[in-house]
């Protein structure tokens, strides 16, 4: 076991929120996609934000990212430096810095994450690069670790992913993405357009390399199950606003709203 | 009718005026690529448009000029363009390196050493060096401005996964005065060492693509490379041919279809200031002797 002031140091930064969405919105013209959302998120917690399309799930989970500015509320992310800023004050090199050392994001479609026309170990190894790293050997070593870690066979490290089906292509974005050991990782429907047993093992494979790296996740889905597997906690939205929060047992088991009683209701029971 | 008349140097005063104010911007921050109105010019695309301009605009009545393409003063491009200004300026041309004052080059910079009276003139075809990994011009733009040169990695990284070496040959990406990293045009990476420190200003023009940018003179540029597989300029392992030359960029010549070959300075000057000197290689004083030569190299 960890030893006492190894633990009260722990202790004490998850104490502290990671980050804190104060009353977040954003509106398309007349149209309002995102209306007074509000919460906290804590370090090597994972969130589940979760509801029909069109819900404003995608909207704020770009608002969160710094992608897109909004029309009211503030975000504000603790700083590696323990410092907890707004992210709107951030440079944009600042805000790009972050987001390729201590973010990562994990797009639906692996092809916007990824570079199709490089390797896997150069996709992997990029992130290593823009940080500096001049060494071929130990950014090829770093990739060769992720890529196991995320069981990609060894012997694809240099083949571009348009090689890849669609389940290796989603690891190798998340591995791209984790290489540089991020603390915040925000996904959107990283499962989508899996096929079924694929999504599980993927879901494993999330589940585990979130415990392992005390990974505080965002995650966007409308597929319940997903959220069931891997949140602690889970938002519902409906029509931009968050309609019900909660731990993900409480929610998913006995929903208040009914909304949520009409969204766990559409699930074919197991 | 009567001959149109063209202003010196065929373009207008106010263009050049244009030109002038991209390149003392170019100047003024090395290695960033500055937009300019590029004009059509009497050559198409790809033949120097970019080049041709720069010289137009830095040309004097005293200046001599000296053109080159891929190292040699004789192919069709050099002599069109030297043709070109001999016509429209009626400037002194000259194909010896030491006797010019602007040298327009295509892919290559002269073994002879150049002096601070000098100018180089590139004719470059794309100036971006992030182009091919980066299709998005406004990201490659964000890009320079933050300067993440990740990617530019990223490349050589992809040439060691795939070759075991750093395999781009020419249009080594470079770095200047360690901040903008830059497209050295297609010269081979032999001359990126000749680059830097350089006691003459080197321009750069891009026609199709509109954009100027300079390396002013003893400015550093460092060839990107892994600290553990360091940059290394390429040479063919051999003496000119014809001057016995051992340190010069050299040209691979088929010389039959039966895989003979001869390698030769790609600097023509270069080659024929020491063969008037008196340096002579394995074929230049019995070109009978060829065949066998070929033969042994193949």
């Amino acid at each position: 076991m960890a030893d006492q002031g190894m633990l009260e140091q722990h202790v004490l930064e998850n104490d502290e929120p990671l980050l804190i969405a104060e009353s977040l919105s954003k509106s398309y013209g007349r149209i309002a996609a995102c209306r007074d959302v509000s919460f906290a998120l804590y370090p090597g917690e994972v969130l589940a934000i979760v509801g029909e399309s069109g819900s404003g799930k995608s909207t704020l989970l770009q608002l969160l990212s710094g992608q897109l500015a909004a029309s009211g509320g503030h975000v504000s992310y603790r700083m590696r430096d323990g410092v907890t800023r707004d992210l709107a004050t951030l440079g944009e090199a600042e805000r790009r810095f972050l987001f390729r050392t201590d973010w990562g994001f994990v797009h639906q479609d692996p092809a916007h994450g990824l570079r199709m026309a490089v390797s896997a170990g150069a996709n992997v190894g990029e992130r290593l690069m823009a940080v500096g790293w001049n060494h071929y050997g130990r950014i090829r070593d770093t990739a060769s670790d992720w890529l196991t870690r995320v069981e990609i066979d060894f012997a694809r490290i240099d083949d571009a992913p348009r090689t890849y089906s669609g389940g290796m292509r989603q690891r190798l974005q998340i591995a791209r993405n984790l290489v540089t050991e991020p603390r915040l990782v925000f996904m959107d429907e990283p499962t989508g357009g899996l096929d079924v047993s694929v999504q599980a093992r993927l879901l494993d494979l999330l589940r585990s390399l979130v415990a392992e790296l005390h990974l505080a996740v965002i995650i966007v889905t409308h597929d319940l199950a997903v959220a069931r597997l891997l949140s602690h906690r889970v938002m519902v939205m409906k029509g931009g606003r968050v309609i019900e929060t909660g731990l993900t047992d409480q929610v998913l088991d006995d929903p208040r709203e009914p909304y949520t009683q009409l969204l766990v209701s559409s699930i074919l029971p197991p | 009718m009567n001959a149109p008349a063209y202003n010196f140097a065929y373009l207008d005063e106010q263009t050049k005026r244009m030109i002038r104010r991209a390149i003392l911007k170019a100047i003024a921050i090395p290695g960033y690529q500055v937009p300019f109105a590029s004009r059509e010019m009497p050559m198409p695309y790809g033949w120097g448009t970019g080049g041709v301009q720069v010289t137009a605009a830095i040309l004097g009545p005293d200046d001599v000029l000296k053109v080159i393409d891929q190292g040699s003063d004789d192919t069709t491009n050099a002599i069109s363009i030297r043709k070109f200004f001999a016509k429209t300026a009626g400037v002194a041309t000259t194909t010896a390196t030491e006797d010019a004052t602007v040298i327009q080059t295509r892919h290559r910079i002269p073994e002879t050493a150049l002096s601070e009276n000098q100018v180089l003139v590139y004719q470059v075809p794309i100036p971006e060096p992030l182009r091919f990994l980066e299709p998005r011009e406004t990201e490659t733009r964000r890009m320079h401005a933050l300067a993440e040169y990740g990617l530019m990695h990223v490349k050589l990284y992809e040439d060691i996964a795939r070759f075991g070496h750093i395999a781009t040959a020419y249009a080594y990406p470079v770095k200047v005065n360690a901040r903008y990293v830059m497209d050295p045009s297609p010269t081979p990476k032999f001359d990126n060492p000749k680059m830097d420190n350089c006691p003459a200003l080197q321009l750069f023009g891009a026609g199709r693509e509109k954009r100027i940018y300079a390396i002013p003179p003893y400015t550093k540029v460092v060839s990107l490379d892994f600290e553990d597989h360091p940059f290394e300029p390429y040479r063919f392992n051999a003496p000119c041919a014809l001057c016995g030359a051992e340190n010069s960029y050299l040209d691979e010549i088929v010389t039959d279809d039966k895989g003979g070959r001869m390698f030769v300075c790609s600097d023509t000057d270069y080659c024929e200031g020491r063969q008037a000197a008196g340096h002579h290689g394995s074929l230049s004083a019995a070109p009978y002797k060829e065949k066998a030569q070929g033969g042994s190299n193949g």
